[in-house]
């Protein structure tokens, strides 16, 4: 919805994954990172009609730095405590003075839509493609050209070709995938891998397959320390050969073929092959390998003896890996781990548990073994790992909210994620970033097993789609879209 | 009317066998996964082809409706025993005693059932086996499904506490349990039974419900409602056929069980 209708000052392209100018002409960041300086179009204006100026950026900052609104967008701008500074030279000039440096200041930008600070209409007037002309919650929400919109194709025309988008709020994607194939809607994105292959077969022209995208699916252990699990589990969790045994003996190619049809591949680490510029493309995802599994668990005094494993204290190597309820990708993903353990006599109990009773053992209880779940990624700038990898961080899922590092490794990421995120220079961020995916691939806190591919599908009648694995992946270039044989026609 | 009970009867102890026998009967196991044939048609190594993980769905089946159908009619057993102390204890009191436990039976009742099996679910220790997993569902169906059949339970007490032949037994000088163990719960039976089988189809459908939404019986053990779980997405019913066979044998099963509960019904 944002992206249809907010107007932002600098859009990052989701094909070339480059940041690129939209209501700024220009922009410069000085001051050792802390303030960037934007020169904005002239002769703009809202969905309502009223001027677009640098008052309106300085009003969105001022919003959006607002403690009270609790905005996410905001928190990838607060580098420090104290307050944001906007400075006005002329109406087509503005300066945003931070506390501190930020890393990657002008791609964050791509998400902030400018709001009006002198329409009536506030929020509903948008200088984006679209706005919002209808909506019914838990059903649709309707969308018509922006009449003010300052972008114009080659020939002059103005856009965007479509006037109006109809957003439907399915519940089934059975019945989403029907009215694709009634023709009665254009698209769907991100979709799953078994539909995909029914968009195939019926009618393989609909079905986009963009290549792999930023989301992973991992498991982790829990090595919270002070976590009610008996002391020899502990100690297995925490040891980096145990991790890695169980690591190698997972077959992720198959899990990639069969759960996902093929759409995903193995995972190497916390950056997806995806993030063209952060990916160390040094690393490769770890090997299916149980005879090395074995090694490495022999190693640290574990015996296979009768197809089943034990510690050098003579505990049986069992655990429970929790996952969330009606998700059937990661079951089937928990099965085959299930199977492949059971090959080198590890005992794996799945369980799966609505939503906010796993939220709970694994933010607050802690009563829990190991968890597989998803991540979705929308940002490329590796910033917005921060709050998973810094081991203070709420969201370092393995162990969370640590005083202090509980191990070297984690030490050093912590040290190697705050440089990169108080480096201006692109290169010396990237090495940071590559030092850290190479720990995070040694270390294995979590056990990333596949990145999916960014599956859609989309009618012939709309034109000009090009997919991408960044979301939106199918309307990332809605502007230029068009539906039937015709440009502008009534949708 | 007797014909379809007879066909039902012999159905049941067909599907029976075949499950309680099914380690004789077949070789695989219900668990490996043919990764090489995930989604396999149905061949002569794989009677009902494989499913989506490349394990052998005509095994499952068999499995499964092995789990359905021992458990179900165990946590039958133990709601229907609550329903006989409650409601037996409660009509046979009867005044206040009466009145207080069937205002608790009613809350009970009223309380959301699919979110109470859930959260107790939620709260189980997690590192138990798939075995152990299936019973603490079926126990938990079996524990927190009594409450309608203690109603039904308390008003027959009820109207047997207050019958001629109880009126004569407590006139040559019977009482308390005596009266309880030889005169009422003989004449409970046919109802209890009745209670009985109305309850097997109705946990073997709510293991369904709970494995619909993945909250059933634990991988890699199967019980209908993970194999009823594969129909969800519409694309199966064009494809592949085969896939319907634990519905088809879900919906024999359900009615077989309600024809005998028509004779019961009769009989009570």
């Amino acid at each position: 919805m944002r992206y249809l209708t907010g107007g932002v000052l600098i859009r990052v392209d989701r094909l070339t994954q480059a940041a690129g100018p939209e209501l700024a002409i220009s922009w410069k960041i000085s001051n050792g990172g802390k303030t960037i300086t934007f020169k904005l179009r002239e002769g703009i204006h809202f969905s309502d009609g009223s001027p677009f100026s640098a008052d309106d950026v300085a009003y969105t900052m001022q919003l959006l730095m607002d403690p009270s609104v609790h905005s996410p967008t905001g928190d990838s701008f607060r580098s420090d405590e104290g307050k944001v500074e906007t400075r006005v030279p002329a109406p087509n000039r503005i300066a945003i003075t931070f506390p501190a440096p930020i890393a990657g200041l002008d791609k964050l930008f791509d998400q902030v839509a400018i709001m009006s600070a002198k329409s009536p209409k506030k929020e509903m007037a948008v200088l984006g493609p679209y706005y919002v002309a209808e909506y019914k919650a838990g059903s649709y929400v309707q969308l018509q050209r922006n009449p003010n919109y300052w972008r114009h194709d080659a020939a002059g025309r103005q856009l965007p070709y479509i006037d109006s988008v109809h957003l439907d709020i399915q519940q089934n994607r059975d019945t989403e995938m029907l009215r694709l194939v009634r023709g009665e809607i254009d698209f769907i994105s991100s979709l799953d891998a078994e539909y995909f292959d029914k968009v195939t077969s019926q009618n393989p022209a609909l079905a986009h397959d963009a290549g792999v995208s930023l989301d992973s699916e991992q498991m982790w252990f829990n090595q919270v320390k002070n976590s009610p699990l008996p002391g020899y589990k502990k100690a297995w969790f925490a040891s980096t050969s145990f991790r890695r045994a169980v690591s190698e003996a997972i077959n992720r190619e198959d899990l990639a073929r069969i759960v996902f049809h093929g759409h995903a591949q193995p995972a190497v680490g916390p950056i997806s092959p995806a993030n063209k510029f952060w990916f160390n493309a040094k690393l490769q995802a770890h090997p299916f390998d149980q005879k090395s599994a074995l090694r490495r668990l022999a190693q640290e005094g574990f015996q296979l003896r009768d197809g089943v494993l034990r510690d050098r204290d003579g505990h049986t190597v069992e655990f429970s890996v929790i996952t969330n309820a009606g998700n059937k990708y990661r079951e089937r993903m928990a099965t085959m781990v299930q199977q492949d353990l059971a090959e080198i006599g590890i005992k794996l109990n799945i369980v799966t548990l609505d939503f906010p009773s796993l939220i709970e053992r694994i933010t607050r209880t802690f009563d829990y073994e190991a968890c597989l779940l998803g991540l979705f990624n929308n940002d490329l700038d590796p910033n917005s790992q921060m709050n998973v990898w810094l081991s203070s961080a709420e969201n370092h899922q393995w162990n969370p909210s640590q005083k202090t590092p509980q191990t070297e490794w984690e030490a050093e990421i912590d040290k190697l994620m705050r440089a990169q995120a108080s480096t201006l220079d692109d290169k010396k961020r990237k090495s940071y970033v590559d030092k850290m995916q190479e720990i995070a691939w040694e270390q294995e806190p979590f056990i990333y097993l596949v990145n999916r591919n960014a599956l859609s599908a989309i009618s012939a009648s709309l034109r000009n789609a090009h997919p991408v694995v960044l979301r939106p992946q199918v309307y990332w270039n809605i502007d230029e879209l068009s539906v039937g044989g015709e440009v502008a026609r009534k949708h | 009317m007797k014909g379809a009970r007879l066909a039902a009867i012999v159905f049941l102890m067909v599907v029976g066998g075949a499950c309680v026998f099914a380690d004789l009967l077949l070789p695989a196991s219900y668990a490996h996964q043919f990764r090489d044939e995930p989604n396999a048609a149905p061949s002569s190594q794989h009677l009902l082809g494989t499913d989506d993980l490349g394990r052998d769905r005509f095994v499952r089946v068999l499995y499964g409706t092995r789990v359905s159908l021992l458990l179900a009619p165990a946590a039958a057993f133990v709601a229907s025993l609550l329903a006989a102390l409650i409601g037996g204890v409660a009509g046979f009191a009867g005044g206040w005693v009466q009145k207080g436990v069937m205002a608790a039976t009613d809350l009970f009742l009223s309380l959301p059932w699919l979110f109470l099996l859930i959260t107790v679910r939620a709260v189980l220790p997690l590192n138990v086996s798939p075995l152990i997993s299936v019973a603490i569902t079926f126990a938990l169906l079996g524990c927190l499904g009594w409450a309608a059949a203690a109603r039904v339970v308390c008003a027959d007490t009820t109207s047997l506490r207050e019958s001629d032949f109880v009126l004569l037994a407590r006139a040559s000088g019977s009482g308390g349990w005596r009266l309880l163990w030889r005169h009422i719960v003989p004449n409970l039976q046919s109802v209890l039974l009745a209670q009985f089988w109305i309850a097997v189809p109705a946990f073997i459908l709510t293991e369904a419900n709970l494995g619909m939404l993945g909250l059933g019986v634990a991988e890699p053990l199967p019980s209908w409602g993970s194999l009823l779980r594969e129909l969800q997405s519409y694309s199966v019913l064009s494809g592949q056929p085969w896939q319907f066979v634990p519905l088809i044998l879900f919906i024999l099963v359900v009615s077989s069980f309600h024809l005998l509960l028509l004779k019961q019904e009769w009989s009570a």
